[in-house]
Parts: C-alpha cells; structure tokens; sequence
C-alpha cells in the first residue's frame, strides 16, 4: 500500500522542503521505499537540500510532456538505495503541470513504493492544487509566529472545502528558550488555535543550516535535535507511538555537553 | 521584558501573539468582518427591541471559536418586568 503525502503550509520558507528531505531520508532509513516530488515548479530545491543537483537529467515536466519515461526522471539517492527524487522543472513555471497530471503521476508510482512525498511551493494557488490533488495524506508545516499559524489555517480550511482528511501539523523552528520567557508561542497554543492533530515538534537548530551546506539532510545525523525529531515524525507517520520528545534548553544544554560537541 | 515593564503590567508578546490570533482566525474562517458583526449586532437589536425590551449597552454578541467551526454566541439581558413597572 503506498501513501501519497504532500507536505503544504501557505506560508513561505516555513520548512516545507526541510520536512519532505528529512522524512524521506529517515523513512528511507527505515527500510521504506520512497519517492520525492519536488512541486516547487521554477524554484526547485529539494535537489539541493538532498544533496543530488549534479545528477538531475530530466525533470517533472519533462515527464508530463513526454520528454522521458518516468522511470527516467528518478534520481536515485547517494545513500539510500530504496530513495528516488523527481525533480522540479527550474525554467518553467506551475502551469506546465495540472493536478490531474499529479495524479496520472502518483498513480503509475503507487503499489511500487511505500511512500510518495511531495515537496508543495508556498501559496495557494496552482503549485499548491497540483501538489494536493494526489495527496492522500496532507502535512502542515508552521512555525510558532502569527503569519505562518494564520496561513497554515487558511490551508487547513482549503482541505476541508476540497473534503480531504484533517490535515496533521508539523511545528518546526521552536525555539523553546523564546517559549520559556513567552516570547514565543508554544506548541500548545499552535494545536489549541488551529485544532488539528500535531504529529512533530522540531526544534530551531543550527544543525539544519550546516545539513542544507552540505546536502545531507539532518535526519542522517544521529546526534541532532532536529534529526531526532524528524525520525520521530518519521515513525509516527508509520504509525508507531513514539512520545514528543522534551524540549526544555537544560536537556539541550546537557545533550550538548555530553554529546562533546558545539 | 524589563522589570519596568512588567510594572507598567505589559503583556507578554506570546499571549498577545494567541489573543490576536484567536481573533483573526475566527473572522479569517468564517469571512465576518468586525464591521459586518457591527451591524449584524444592530439588525439584531432592533428586530429584539421590536418584541421585548432589552439594555442595548448589555447585549454581547461575538464570534467563538470550538475546535475548527465557530459559532455566533449572543448573550441578550433581558429587563424583569418588576424593573420596567417600576422604572
Ligand atoms: N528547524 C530548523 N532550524 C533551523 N533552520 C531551519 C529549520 N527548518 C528550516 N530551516 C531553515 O529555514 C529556511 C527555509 O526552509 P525551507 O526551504 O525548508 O522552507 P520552505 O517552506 O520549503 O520554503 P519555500 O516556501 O520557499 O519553498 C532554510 O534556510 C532552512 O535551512
Ligand atoms: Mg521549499
């Protein structure tokens, strides 16, 4: 049985490509097969973030307009054997593709693979449609700040309009020091305003930025918050109960210290 | 926030950050704009007023949230009839 998750969050630069190369890295990891789309048509970057833009040959578009075979357009990850990436056209535009394309698309994947994950550009529109349309599963990213809770529930209510299933909510970049001194909204105060089901917390974390340098997504580090939490979300979305890890700076402070590093 | 602040009773900018949000959610989903809830809340007071006598200034009228939907709560006084013979 495969699983087609589109990761949306209306909001720009809010983790969305972040989320998609962890948590196919770690459910990779985990012994699934995995396929990403890269649905940011014109500004692809989940090659980058994976580590693989020197492999690219073919790309979406070239699929849907029949350029290639699909099978061509799947980059196989450095690591993981059982990952593949498609990557996102960078010299056209969202209209190169429409949501019954995706769904052509994710159809001929299902079966093969456990998991279909699809990296969604900011907004609403267009690139935003295409990427839901095949979705059977949709995450939310966010983050714990007025404008990205605000556009998370304007996507939130669009999926309940088009009648797909309650969306889950990742909250990333929690800065739980902020949240401490109530300079930051807190998990808690993310799920009460938006009433949906959170399935991860990730923490603010440096060790994301030097991931991104280097093209080897977080998850991959076993000594990372970030990772850590991602590998959880990973387990959660397979349906293990796995509990919300503690997230108060003195257990940073002493993962820190003890783990020598930093 | 400095001591001087938190004398002066400022808020923290997290439970500003929620208050300001509950509001903006709530008109967000529902498309009820604070003008148009104004006079909504006009309409209603005098088609009430038309039957029974109310205190205009007590009637509260607003939008709650309850989990994803939302719901128009009018809370509406009405005057006892001892009061109104009297007054
Ligand atoms: N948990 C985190 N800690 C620190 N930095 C983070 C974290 N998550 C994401 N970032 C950084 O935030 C930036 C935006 O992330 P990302 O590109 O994943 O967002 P996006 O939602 O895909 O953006 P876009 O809407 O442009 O596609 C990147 O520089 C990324 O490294
Ligand atoms: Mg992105």
């Amino acid at each position: 049985m495969s699983t087609v998750l589109t990761i949306g969050s209306g909001k720009g630069g809010v983790g969305k490509t972040t989320a998609v190369a962890n948590l196919a890295v770690a459910l990779a990891a985990a012994g699934e097969k995995v396929v990403c789309i890269d649905g940011d048509i014109g500004l692809r970057n989940l090659d980058v973030i994976m580590g693989l833009e020197n492999r690219i040959v073919y790309d979406l578009v070239d699929v849907v307009e029949g350029r290639c075979r699909l099978r061509q357009a799947m980059i196989r990850d450095k690591h993981l054997p059982e990952l593949y990436l498609i990557p996102a056209a960078q010299t056209r535009d969202k209209s190169a593709v429409s949501p019954s394309d995706m769904v052509r698309l994710c159809d001929e994947l299902r079966g093969e693979y456990d998991w279909i994950l699809i990296d969604s550009p900011a907004g609403i529109e267009r690139g935003f449609k295409n990427a839901i349309a095949p979705a059977d599963r949709v995450v939310v990213v966010t983050n714990p700040e007025v404008s990205a809770v605000r556009d998370a529930d304007r996507v939130i209510g669009i999926l309940e309009a088009e009648e797909k299933d309650t969306p889950s909510l990742v909250i990333n970049r929690l800065n739980p020091a902020m949240v401490k001194r109530h300079d930051m909204l807190s998990a808690d105060d993310v799920v009460d305003l938006l009433a949906v089901k959170v399935i991860g917390i990730v923490p603010e974390d440096d060790d994301v930025i030097v991931a991104a340098n280097r093209g080897t997504p977080v998850a991959l580090d076993p000594k990372s918050r970030a990772g850590q939490a991602f590998r959880n979300i990973a387990q959660r979305l397979k349906g293990v109960d796995v509990p919300f890890m503690a997230l108060d700076d003195q257990g940073n402070l002493w993962q820190r210290l003890f783990a020598g590093r930093k | 926030m400095s001591f001087f602040e938190r004398l002066r009773g400022r808020k923290r900018s997290a439970d500003s950050a929620k208050e300001r949000l509950q509001l903006v959610l709530v008109h967000d989903r529902t498309d009820i704009t604070p003008a148009v809830l104004e006079a909504l809340k006009d309409d209603l007071l005098t088609t009430i007023s038309r039957h029974v006598e109310i205190d205009p200034a007590a009637v509260h009228i607003a939008l709650e949230r309850d989990g994803r939907a939302q719901r128009l709560i009018a809370d509406i006084p009405l005057r006892s009839v001892s009061r109104r013979r009297s007054g």
